[in-house]
């Protein structure tokens, strides 16, 4: 107990689990910056994601159902700005968010109905034996979702700073109006948004998936995500990282070091707990734009 | 011409602030209760126990909600914790201490208020969905506790049972009874929030609703109300949680006041109306009927073409409903059934005439 080994391997798996903190809080982010919706779908999202690649992959191989789900997330993403979105235009911020805590049941209930109830594993096939870098055991999973987020998060950076679709989301989340002088189509951007923050879940199920198996509780990991947006700051994607690497870190640290004096299970409530301070003393997050109306 | 306004006139002050002015109103008020007194225990158990007790006692909680969210506008999402909060306080109260019952369903309205009161504070500082977001992470950190604190929870199930109900010289050990003492207390409290959201305070919040800062220039104390109106919600979800324990259960049981049933409270908020005390009742029986009717027509279907239905795809079939629903009525009719009603009272004032 409390010898530097002990505290770096807490550390290290810590941060493999802020990862997927990490990559849900992102799907919020792209989708806040670019509509100014909180979704409260994006765990909803993470879990139909996994459980469609998980469902179809025994049939299609693993290349035909990612690339049927990846269709799907971009299905969704229409049908959500068609059937939510454009019909709730002008309504308040409120009303969406509630709208998209309802679009989460429905999301979870279609693809339970479709692809049943029963948790599922997702084997991507790598040996279970962990690697030993300087004395620490890392998980070969743990290790590859850790690059896998990575490259998308470089990915995502490349998109929004150098195509076109990019520059236009990066209109969009500054001014919605003076995007559309500019003849950005909000419509077609908000499409685009969502099946990219589909994606990022699809990422984020498969890298959870494999942790935990695929079952309802995925859905959950997206109520953690929350205070790791707040913590980050709301509309930033570099905050979503950090934030998420540190709730993750610092959960497992106050776990591992302060858990047996205080009874265990601290790391369940210390992302709330943080969040709360942040809430008190820096409503806009590590690195969030400063516009909070003091009321 | 069914529902008739003109030809009533108010001569006294009396009159004119009562709460139902029209006597068709009252009438159909006077129906509703006898009904609910009268007829309701006549229909068994099954009805009683299944249906009617969480009608009443999810009606309560999502009456608090509306309150706090279809009032004053302050989106919470922690009003199962709240509920948990009075439900452990009446169960410590009745079953460890052996409080009478009125004075523990008080006890835990007011630990529900304190605790509402404190989760409600960051609402100083900020609002909206960074509330809402304060208001979950009090869910969370609240059912955590509770699990955690051996003195409360009574250990890792988080289970505490009671002893029999007595209330006097009665012991409530049949459905009947416990729902008549559901009923009682329901029907007080929400006369008095019927009363509330038309006096200074009702009007206080319905100003920071429509424009806080508005409200703040007029002389509406910010700071005040908005506590107030997290304070008398979490009160109602506080005996609310009391009555689960007291008619419903018989327990105190943690897996009740999850995240999944704040949201569903608030689904009966949006469903039933936003503002409206009629609308949190009907959002209650909404919701709570909704897997009732589920299963029913799922049933017949599966009975008429000859497959079999399990209670995932009623489950299932019931979230993908009730989700759809909470979409459906903020795109169509924000203001939800209780706006339905309105209508169709508007409807009623002249039909069969076009107009008078």
């Amino acid at each position: 107990m409390g010898d530097g080994k002990f505290v770096l391997e807490l550390l290290v798996s810590g941060l493999l689990v802020g990862v997927l903190y990490a990559l849900v809080a992102l799907g919020f982010v792209l989708i806040y910056k670019a509509s100014d919706v909180f979704n409260f779908a994006q765990g909803a999202m993470t879990f139909v994601a996994a459980l469609a690649l998980v469902s179809l992959a025994p049939g299609l191989g693993w290349v035909g159902a990612v690339v049927v789900t990846v269709a799907l997330m971009g299905l969704i993403a229409v049908g959500v700005e068609r059937l939510v979105l454009r019909p709730l235009v002008g309504q308040p911020h409120l009303s969406l968010a509630v709208a998209t805590l309802g679009l989460g049941f429905v999301l979870e209930g279609l693809a339970q109905l479709v692809w049943g109830t029963q948790p599922k594993r997702l084997d991507l096939g790598l040996p279970p034996q962990p690697f030993q870098v300087a004395g620490i055991f890392v998980g070969r999973a743990d290790l590859l979702s850790a690059v896998v987020a990575a490259v998308l998060v470089l990915g995502l950076v490349w998109f929004f700073q150098r195509t076109k679709v990019g520059l236009a989301l990066r209109a969009v989340a500054d001014d919605h109006e003076a995007a559309l002088a500019m003849g950005i189509r909000l419509k077609t951007v908000w499409s685009v948004v969502w099946a990219l923050s589909g994606m990022v879940a699809l990422v984020a199920g498969v890298v959870w998936g494999h942790r935990l198996g695929v079952h309802f509780a995925v859905s959950l990991v997206a109520f953690k995500a929350l205070p790791v947006l707040i913590i980050g700051g709301i509309d930033s994607v570099p905050g979503a990282i950090v934030a998420g690497l540190l709730v993750g870190a610092g959960e497992s640290l106050a776990e591992g070091l302060v858990g047996p004096y205080v009874g265990r299970g601290i790391q369940d409530v210390f992302a709330y707990l943080l969040a709360l301070v942040f809430l008190l003393i820096r409503p806009h997050g590590l690195f969030g734009r400063e516009i909070i109306e003091r009321v | 011409m069914v529902y008739r306004e003109a030809g009533i006139y108010h001569t006294t002050y009396a009159q004119d602030a009562r709460l139902f002015p029209l006597p068709a109103d009252r009438l159909g008020i006077a129906l509703l209760l006898g009904a609910a007194v009268v007829v309701a225990p006549l229909l068994g158990e099954y009805w009683l126990r299944g249906i009617l007790i969480p009608f009443l006692v999810y009606g309560l909680a999502a009456l608090g909600l509306n309150l706090v969210t279809g009032y004053a506008g302050l989106l919470s999402l922690g009003q199962a914790a709240f509920m948990a909060v009075g439900a452990y306080t009446a169960a410590i109260l009745y079953g460890r201490y052996g409080v009478p019952v009125p004075l523990s369903l008080l006890a835990a309205g007011l630990m529900g208020a304190l605790v509402g009161a404190a989760a409600g504070a960051p609402s100083l500082r900020i609002k909206g969905l960074y509330l809402a977001v304060a208001t979950l992470c009090a869910q969370f950190l609240i059912v955590w506790t509770i699990q955690r604190v051996p003195w409360i929870s009574g250990g890792v199930y988080a289970t505490l049972n009671i002893p029999p109900v007595r209330l006097g010289p009665w012991v409530l050990d049949s459905p009947a009874e416990q729902y008549y003492l559901a009923l009682v207390v329901v029907a007080g409290l929400t006369v008095f929030a019927l009363n509330l959201v038309r006096t200074r305070v009702g009007r206080a919040w319905q100003a920071i609703r429509e424009q806080d800062v508005s409200a703040a220039i007029v002389g509406v104390s910010l700071l005040r109300y908005k506590l107030l109106a997290f304070a008398a919600s979490s009160f109602y979800a506080g005996v609310a949680g009391a009555l689960v324990v007291f008619s419903w259960y018989g327990a105190a049981n943690i897996e009740e006041f999850n995240l999944l049933n704040s949201i569903r409270i608030l689904g009966m908020v949006v469903i039933g109306g936003m503002g409206s005390v009629l609308g949190s009742f009907l959002g209650a029986a909404f919701v709570t009927l909704l897997p009732i009717f589920v299963s029913v027509i799922l049933h017949a279907v599966a009975k008429a073409t000859g497959g079999a239905v399990t209670t995932d795809v009623v489950a299932n079939l019931e979230h993908v409903l009730f989700g759809g629903l909470i979409i459906l009525f903020l795109a169509v009719e924000p203001l939800g059934l209780a706006h339905l009603w309105k209508r169709l009272k508007d409807r009623l004032r002249l039909w069969p005439f076009p107009y008078y």
